[in-house]
């Protein structure tokens, strides 16, 4: 459940990544306050685990598709819930980088959604349902709660910010029936694999888990006013992203309305306008003017201007792409002969 | 994943990896001029509209251009990019069914919103993917590591990159040989939860008992919590040429639809 960059503006983006910045910020603090050197190595190589152990398949019973651990939650009981979102933040950067899964401006979604929710929410709620010393079967319910809470929420934002973007046109109600349920499956799967990895340390050496102090209040805390930080940036970005285009988009406007009109009409401009006025009617291409037999005058000349501008596009398409791939072999030309 | 996919990505993470050692002028640029040039570069492709297709296409001059230039294998980067193309029309896919109204009518046939938009968003996932892979292929992880650290990324975070990418690829082969061994034990019965509970777990233990290891060692060696990478380099005026050269192509691109200017323009060459 990787948010992707090509479903995100930037301004959903930059908010999610200021968010998930101030919390690396704040747990970056957190391990260096601690200073034990110990869980410098171990962090760093417990990131490695959870890639080698995604790697690894499981069969789903009854279902006949196979899954893999998502880590999370395994993570924080392992680590505590600071240094868990951090080696959850280390792996989505690697995976953005080299396996462009999700990508660099859905970085800061990425972290939050899987990082933040196991790690400030479903950790604490393990530690409050499983208690001091749980037997298998509450840390097993503990674990499921927990799991499915998590993805819950995770799936939950990227359905917000999935619609706060506006580029997918899935309709919220939609999207969020369809997510929820798969990632409550899911979240059962997680739930019970963690309880199962769990289980296996705790008897095979139990001092590896750290000990059972009940979640402090800082944790819980700490997640509640991350979460309100969160809503106020989401929701200034989703003001952003549905009152203009977005941010940027906005500015490039301004500034492109600007020059637009001090080109002067003699100029390559007003030339190419007047080529695209004269392909516009192309006699293939034309808009569908379903319902209204003859559209007011200014209807019809934007869908020509709109029209000129597709056929435009393909065929400069065509001739962009030429051109890009023209460079590249000169540079590799260039650069072999060095 | 089968075994075969996971060694598949395991040997493309290396080759990828070993790109990074190239010798090109844009191999030697300061890592932190190579980051904003390409979160400059992703940030101007997805603040487009969700219908814009044309606009997008003169975007990819900018990894062909350093594919071209780094001497990168340009066959390599490809398979690394059409990976995620699955992924784009899944995510793209609902935009196809959803938004029907009719934007555009070629030769009779209509072409609903939809399809227009799930092509800019296969688009826009392809340019994303080139973006990353590209940047690591030129610049290395660990000087992506430490432009970032420079640009502000606290040092925990750095640190705990810096040792998660050199265990990568150690743990990941120690986890295929794991699931080599039960393939090979299980004359082909698909892994139970169970089993592999208790097979995570194992390799839980394993790279404990590593890190325990690896701590001694450093220790051995004057760690201190943090790792020194004795990399020095400047912010000169090729790294400012650099993001500024493409920065303005990439503003010049945003503002002003090329695409649309040239097919003009080669329409109006044929009259």
């Amino acid at each position: 459940m990787h948010m992707a960059d090509a479903l995100l503006s930037p301004a959903v983006g930059g908010a999610m990544c200021a968010v998930s910045a101030s919390t690396v910020a704040y747990c970056s603090r957190r391990i260096r306050n601690e200073a034990d050197d110990r869980r410098v190595p171990l962090m760093g190589v417990l990131g490695a685990f959870l890639f080698a152990a995604q790697m690894i398949n499981f069969s789903i019973p009854g279902t006949g598709s196979s899954g893999h651990l998502g880590g999370g939650l395994l993570l924080a009981i392992l680590l505590g819930p600071h240094a868990a979102f951090l080696v959850m933040a280390s792996v989505l950067i690697v995976q953005a980088l080299f396996f462009a899964d999700g990508g660099l401006l859905a970085l800061g979604c990425n972290i939050f959604n899987l990082g933040f929710f196991p790690a400030f929410v479903g950790y604490p709620l393990y530690r409050w349902i499983a208690g001091a010393s749980p037997g298998s079967t509450r840390a097993t319910a503990a674990a499921l709660v927990a799991a499915i809470v998590s993805l819950q929420l995770g799936a939950l934002a990227v359905v917000l910010e999935t619609v706060a973007s506006g580029i997918s046109a899935l309709p919220f109600s939609t999207f969020t029936l369809f997510m929820l349920p798969i990632h409550f499956a899911i979240g059962i799967v997680e739930g019970v694999v963690t309880a199962t990895v769990v289980t296996f340390v705790r008897t095979t050496r139990p001092g590896i888990l750290p000990d059972a102090a009940p979640a402090g209040r800082s944790v819980a805390g700490t997640a509640v006013a991350f979460l309100a930080v969160a809503l106020v940036l989401g929701g200034v970005g989703a003001w952003f992203a549905s009152k203009n285009p977005d941010g940027l988009e906005w500015s490039v406007a301004q500034a492109s309305a600007d020059s637009e009109t001090e080109s002067p009409s003699t100029s390559i401009h007003a030339r190419l306008d007047h080529w695209q006025r004269e392909i516009a009617l192309l006699p293939h291409y034309r808009f569908r003017d379903e319902g209204a037999a003859a559209p007011p005058p200014q209807t019809m000349a934007r869908a020509e201007e709109r029209l000129g501008t597709s056929v435009a596009g393909v065929v400069g398409g065509a001739m962009t792409l030429l051109f890009a791939v023209l460079i590249g072999f000169a540079l590799k030309a260039r650069a072999g002969r060095r | 994943m089968s075994t075969p996919a996971v060694l598949a990505s395991l040997l493309d993470f290396r080759r990828l990896d070993l790109l990074a050692t190239g010798e090109s002028a844009l191999h030697r640029l300061d890592a932190r001029a190579k980051v904003v040039t390409t979160l400059v570069f992703v940030v101007c492709v997805m603040s487009f509209g969700r219908h814009t297709v044309a606009p997008l296409l003169p975007f990819f001059v900018f990894p062909i251009a350093i594919i071209g230039a780094a001497g990168l294998p340009a066959r390599l980067i490809w398979r690394k990019i059409v990976l995620v193309l699955p992924i784009a029309l899944l995510i793209g896919l609902p935009n196809a069914l959803f938004d029907r109204e009719a934007l555009l009518d070629v030769g009779g046939v209509g072409v609903s919103g939809g399809w227009i938009s799930m092509l800019s968003i296969v688009l826009r996932a392809m340019l994303a993917a080139a973006a990353s892979i590209v940047l690591v292929a030129i610049t290395g992880f660990p000087a992506i590591c430490g432009a970032l650290e420079r640009i502000g990324m606290p040092r925990p975070l750095a640190v705990q990159l810096l040792f998660l990418y050199r265990y990568l690829a150690v743990l990941g082969e120690e986890a295929m040989r794991m699931a080599t061994a039960h393939e090979l034990r299980s004359s082909g019965q698909p892994m139970s939860i169970r089993l592999y509970g208790a097979l995570i777990g194992r390799l839980l233990l394993r790279t404990w008992d590593r890190a325990e290891r690896i701590y001694l060692a450093m220790c051995a060696r004057g760690f201190t919590g943090d790792f020194r990478t004795g990399q020095s380099s400047r912010f000169g005026w090729p790294e400012i040429a650099y993001v500024a050269g493409w920065c303005g192509l990439f503003l010049l691109l945003r503002m002003q639809d090329v695409t649309h200017w040239l097919g003009a323009a080669t329409l109006g060459a044929l009259r």
